[in-house]
């Protein structure tokens, strides 16, 4: 089962971007295992899979779900703030480039402190991914897509946009 | 655009695919030999040209892809006659110098790829 670090999507404009966000709880376990000076401290690895879901889902939309899209590079991921329990980060994913062997997405981090109304600018995540199928010739996989499972149908449902997968 | 323009903004693309320092990118370095590259950063120095340069490349027009399907340009992992004819008539932006059959692995196809390959393909790329 996958794991997900997007709760929700709240903006979808086809082929283009996607935004999601989540909201980092202490209720969630590895926060007490990444503590710094004292505070839980959401790890940027995580933050960078928050993108990479964000940014998947984005671009395994372009082709209905039909490709096996695979995070494939890491091309940017910078983060200039710390996050942590109570803040809500926004993923905000566009396409830069995509064809039939893969995709580059572009991707912006922002934080909104607990209490707070305002969103602040935290990082930049730029990614590249792979429609597997197409690129690892001689290797088999699956024929079902493993990379969309339900949980990402999931969260099409919850936002509204189920149709983006039939 | 000229081609030393050409190769300034290949050392650019470089520099942000790979991570490598401009200095390293000399017109002989090969891109997997001399700088790291992986298969992977093929399709992000593809996107990246096609955005630096405002053309479109097709999948395999750069890089060849899929040769060990055909059992007419591969045997046994080295290609054949056939094969590197193919290769010299499709990619003549790569200098695949005095090989014969049997003399290049396809596994080592990836060392031949040169800055310079690469400010070819774009020089033709840009003259239609």
């Amino acid at each position: 089962m996958r794991w997900l670090w997007i709760d929700c999507i709240i903006k979808y404009d086809a082929d283009k971007q996607l935004v999601a966000i989540k909201n980092v709880s202490l209720s969630e376990y590895y926060l007490h295992d990444h503590i710094i000076g004292g505070k839980p401290i959401m790890p940027f690895s995580l933050m960078i899979e928050g993108m990479a879901q964000t940014a998947g889902i984005l671009v395994g939309s372009v082709n209905k779900f039909k490709e096996k899209v695979i995070l494939a590079k890491i091309a940017k991921a910078t983060l200039d703030s710390d996050v942590t329990a109570g803040d809500t980060v926004r993923f905000e994913a566009s396409i830069d480039n995509i064809d039939e062997s893969g995709a580059a997405t572009c991707g912006f981090i922002d934080r909104r402190v607990a209490g707070g109304d305002a969103w602040e600018r935290v990082g930049r995540v730029d990614l590249l991914f792979s429609h597997i199928d197409k690129n690892m010739a001689g290797t088999e996989f699956p024929e079902h897509n493993f990379v969309f499972s339900d949980n990402f149908k999931m969260i099409l449902d919850t936002a509204g946009l189920a149709s983006l997968a039939e | 655009m000229s081609r030393d323009d050409i190769f300034e903004k290949i050392q650019e693309v470089l520099d942000d695919a790979l991570g490598v320092d401009e200095d390293e990118v000399t017109p002989d370095a090969s891109l997997t030999a001399d700088l790291g590259a992986e298969s992977i950063d093929f399709l992000d120095i593809v996107f990246r040209l096609e955005k630096t340069f405002d053309f479109k490349i097709s999948q395999g027009e750069l890089f060849p892809e899929n040769l060990t399907e055909n059992e007419e340009w591969v045997a046994d992992g080295k290609l054949t006659d056939n094969g590197l004819e193919m290769l010299r008539g499709r990619m003549t932006h790569v200098d695949f110098g005095a090989y014969g059959e049997g003399d290049l692995e396809v596994s080592k196809i990836g060392d031949l790829i040169t800055v310079n390959s690469l400010v070819n393909f774009v020089e033709i790329k840009l003259a239609g």
